[in-house]
């Protein structure tokens, strides 16, 4: 074949960091030259290299999924280091201690505080690298620091002088690192706060970007994998004899994992995987559905669960005569994340050691998976994380890492393993099926006495770090912070697995309990003869930034006087320090759902761009959309029922609604922006049901209930 | 082999005939802008034109493909020019950038046909093409921008 290599201006390229450690180039065009000497670059801190050329390049320490660390990291740290956005070249991160996030425990780019826990520590890497550069520049010309500064990526002083950075960066990165540098008040602010271009745009408009599945090595096979169609199930016996006649087949192996497929190219390797003849064994799960999870859930209700939060005692409220209870039961069904990039990875195993390229949440526990797989100390695996096609929490799970590492090990060459779309549908970590029995009284004067909620649902935290005692945070999000002035609440939670491995997906919890807790107080309203709007901000009068955000939303979307045929609903949600409201507005016209319109307002605290933060609030909204209409994995003896688009719907352009944002102005320290957007979707869409049909809806998704079309 | 042209360079490539276009540009011939997003022609990220007419490139055997010219992401510019990649640039479109080469390719081929699409317009050219992200907002708003930036001619 002629098989020609087009020009390709970014390829994989490593560069050694000085500090020994490596990091993945992922080549940036229009916001990056081409990578320096590695020798020629001085490394002033964890997060910044400096290049005798000028190059400024900021080790990021946060995938990028879409997010938008990969702009607003190094926006933190230039808004310090006096440099223009757009001469920032990104890296990904090594492996690395200094890495760590303090609040996810590991490496981990997730629960949404990439820019609360770099938004003091980036600015102080700037910052300190910048006083190093002054003190450098200052002994060069034999003057005072204070009358250096720094300008545009140079110093300068009051006599003309001037030097660049790249100039200054080798004798800068050998003295010592600053304490106590006073970074900027935000008034002083140039480049956070500003809604500036993402670095990463360029590159993902002409195809350029370099994600996990694009990995090219020299020599570099294709692999498939085949997995047992019953969750959890195994190999019993594989006849690859057919399949190992097709063209291209490199290699069969036979893993705990199923039966991967080595061959030349990724379409052999399917072919072949389709001419293999597995027999499984189907294990525990081979008569699981939905109906026997439903019924596991619902016995395990019976149990009290652990408490989480009891403030005053709601049982006693609720069991006291002439209390007007309330009580009702939500279901929630598994989710797939369903990111647009099916699970891959890219492993080279040599005696020596391990390189691993994978779109990756989790570089440490992905290092010592693929070292466990190689049979290396985990010291001896290098991790390259590559740009991620979707995350949504998907990627904090490592499921799809030891096949390539295997495999790369048996046929002593690179293989990058793909997931099919059917692959990655039908064996997703799922978000967690819940079970919520919700109470609450009326005492006689007509107030809120109760609140109890019980959450019966797996967890996520026990399977993937254990162990866990007590209540598993992940589980009681917003239910915990529950925001309304009741006297008596009570937050309970029942452990209770489903045979099914559940993962974290986008806002976790925060959208299981806001469904339930924001559709319930709907509920309550409703039996009090009360507005939605006014019965919530009534019970929240210590709660100013709830309020806020809820009556924001309430006059930006008209409240009480949606457009003829329409209808409201509304939900309050708060988490990752960010609070935020949406208000849902629909018709129902002979039972078909139209949503038209979703309006939300939110106070994240203060923002790094906040023309990212508008974005992360469109898709969470979108992603709450396509859960809270479709999203529904079912299971069959064992077998995921959904396998592509087809039969796992997710929102489409066309039925796009109108979305309107209103970011509040706030002083208050940051908040997260990834997920919370999404918990709102689905109980306000749900109330504004209630107001248009009379009908509640207390189990998704939407399209499961007969009587409406979606 | 089977001869076809890819961006202007007339190639022959080795492949069984029923490998998909997807793999012959992503493994034979390195040119991964092209994503592989369902292989069932349900997700759009793998849009090419084929004779300027938008397809699935994962639906489509090599086989169909003789003689026929293929357009992908990395031909769209030369220097990301295309008035509906300087649309993209201007209103910050990507977010995790999967899909969007698909976006767009679907984006260029409605509006070579089209010079001022309307919603409707853009919403049947787009709805095979799949955002889990939830970028529709924005690339609505860039396709019409960029049909100004077509108007308007090369910058």
């Amino acid at each position: 074949m002629s098989a020609q290599r087009l020009n390709r201006r970014d390829f994989l390229q490593t560069s050694a960091l000085l500090g020994g450690g490596l990091v993945l180039a992922l080549g940036l065009p229009g916001c990056a030259k081409p990578p320096a000497p590695a020798a020629a670059d001085a490394t002033l801190n964890a997060w910044l290299r400096i290049g005798a050329d000028d190059s400024i390049t900021v080790i990021c320490d946060r995938s990028e999924m879409g997010q938008g660390v990969y702009t607003a990291l190094p926006m933190l740290l230039a808004e310090e280091l006096e440099v223009p956005l757009q001469a920032i070249r990104v890296v990904a991160a090594p492996v690395g201690e200094e890495y760590v996030s303090p609040g996810n425990g590991g490496q981990v780019t997730g629960t949404s505080n990439s820019i609360q826990e770099s938004w003091e520590k980036l600015r102080l890497a700037g910052a300190q690298a910048r006083t190093m550069l002054i003190t450098a520049a200052a002994r060069q010309w034999e003057v005072e620091i204070a009358e250096c500064r720094a300008e545009n990526g140079a110093v300068v002083n009051a006599r003309g002088q001037r030097m660049t950075y790249g100039q200054l960066a080798t004798a800068a990165a050998r003295l010592p690192v600053p304490k106590d540098v006073p970074l900027k008040p935000a008034s002083a602010f140039r480049i956070v706060g500003r809604t500036l271009p993402r670095l990463d745009t360029p590159a993902k408009v002409d195809g350029s970007a370099e994600f996990g599945i694009d990995v090219k090595l020299p020599g570099m096979l294709f692999a498939a994998l085949a997995q047992s169609p019953v969750l959890g199930g195994r190999v019993r016996e594989v006849d690859t004899s057919a399949a190992e006649r097709l063209p291209g087949v490199r290699r069969i192996l036979t893993t705990d994992g199923g039966v991967i497929v080595v061959a030349d190219h990724y379409w052999q390797a399917l072919k072949a995987r389709e001419a293999l003849k597995i027999s499984w064994l189907a294990g525990a799960n081979g008569t699981l559905d939905n109906a026997v999870i439903a019924a596991l859930l619902t016995k395990a209700a019976t149990n009290p669960g652990l408490s989480a939060r009891a403030d005053g005692d709601a049982d006693l409220v609720l069991r006291s005569p002439g209390a007007r209870v309330h009580r009702a039961v939500y279901t929630l069904p598994l989710l797939a994340h369903a990111t647009m990039e099916p699970m891959n990875c890219t492993a080279d195993v040599r005696a020596d050691g391990c390189d691993l390229y994978v779109g990756t949440q989790v570089q440490k526990v992905a290092q010592t998976t693929a070292a466990a797989a190689a049979g290396l100390p985990p010291d001896k695996v290098r991790v390259f994380t590559t740009l991620l096609g979707g995350g949504f929490g998907r990627r904090l799970d490592v499921d799809f890492i030891p096949a390539a590492v295997l495999a790369s090990k048996a046929v002593g060459a690179p293989v990058k393993v793909i997931w099919t779309r059917e692959d990655d549908t039908t064996h997703d970590t799922y978000r967690p099926p819940a079970l919520e029995e919700v109470a609450a009284a009326f005492d006689s004067a007509g107030k809120l006495a109760a609140w109890k909620l019980h959450i019966v649902s797996p967890s996520i935290t026990a399977r993937m770090f254990p162990p866990v005692t007590g209540v598993d945070d992940s589980v009681i999000e917003y239910a915990v912070g529950y925001p309304y002035d009741v006297p008596n609440v009570a937050v309970n939670y029942t452990r209770q697995e489903v045979g099914v491995d559940v993962g974290y997906m986008r806002s976790v919890s925060h959208a299981i309990n806001c469904f339930v807790i924001e559709s319930f107080m709907d509920e309550l309203a409703a039996a009090a003869h009360r507005d939605p709007l006014e019965f919530r901000l009534s019970l929240l009068a210590k709660k100013p930034r709830h309020a806020r955000v809820l009556q924001a939303v309430a006059k930006r979307a008209g409240w009480g006087s949606p457009p003829a045929g329409r209808f409201q609903g509304l939900a309050l949600m708060s988490g990752y320090d960010t609070y935020i409201a949406q208000i849902a507005e629909i018709s129902v016209t002979g039972g078909a759902l139209e949503v038209h319109r979703i309006f939300c307002a939110l106070d994240c605290g203060q923002m790094v761009n906040p023309g990212i933060v508008a974005a992360q609030v469109e898709g969470g909204i979108v992603f709450g959309l396509s859960a809270a209409l479709w999203g529904d994995i079912t299971i069959e003896r064992g077998i995921v029922q959904q396998s592509n688009f087809n039969t796992y719907r997710v929102l489409r352009h066309n039925e796009m609604p109108d979305i309107d944002i209103e970011i509040l102005a706030s002083d208050a320290a940051p908040g997260g922006i990834g997920e919370p957007a999404v918990p709102p979707v689905a109980p306000a869409i749900c109330n504004a049901i209630f107001t248009a049909t009379g009908t509640r809806l207390r189990a998704l998704p939407i399209s499961a209930h007969k009587g409406l079309r979606v | 082999m089977t001869v076809l042209t890819v961006n202007e360079r007339t190639l022959e490539i080795d492949a069984a005939p029923d490998t998909p276009l997807l793999w012959v540009l992503r493994d034979h011939l390195g040119m991964t802008g092209t994503k592989f997003g369902c292989g069932k022609g349900l997700c759009g990220a793998c849009t090419v034109h084929v004779n300027g007419a938008p397809m699935r490139s994962c639906a489509l055997p090599l086989e169909a493909l003789a003689g026929k010219s293929v357009t992908t992401i990395e031909g769209l510019s030369r220097d990301r020019s295309h008035p509906v990649q300087r649309a993209w640039i201007a209103i910050d479109v990507p977010q995790c950038g999967y899909c969007q080469s698909g976006q767009i390719m679907s984006a260029a081929a409605l509006l070579r046909e089209n010079r001022a699409p309307t919603d409707a317009d853009i919403d049947a050219a787009m709805a095979g093409n799949l955002c889990r992200c939830g970028t529709y907002a924005r690339i609505r708003a860039a396709i019409h921008r960029a049909a100004d930036l077509q108007r308007a001619g090369p910058a």
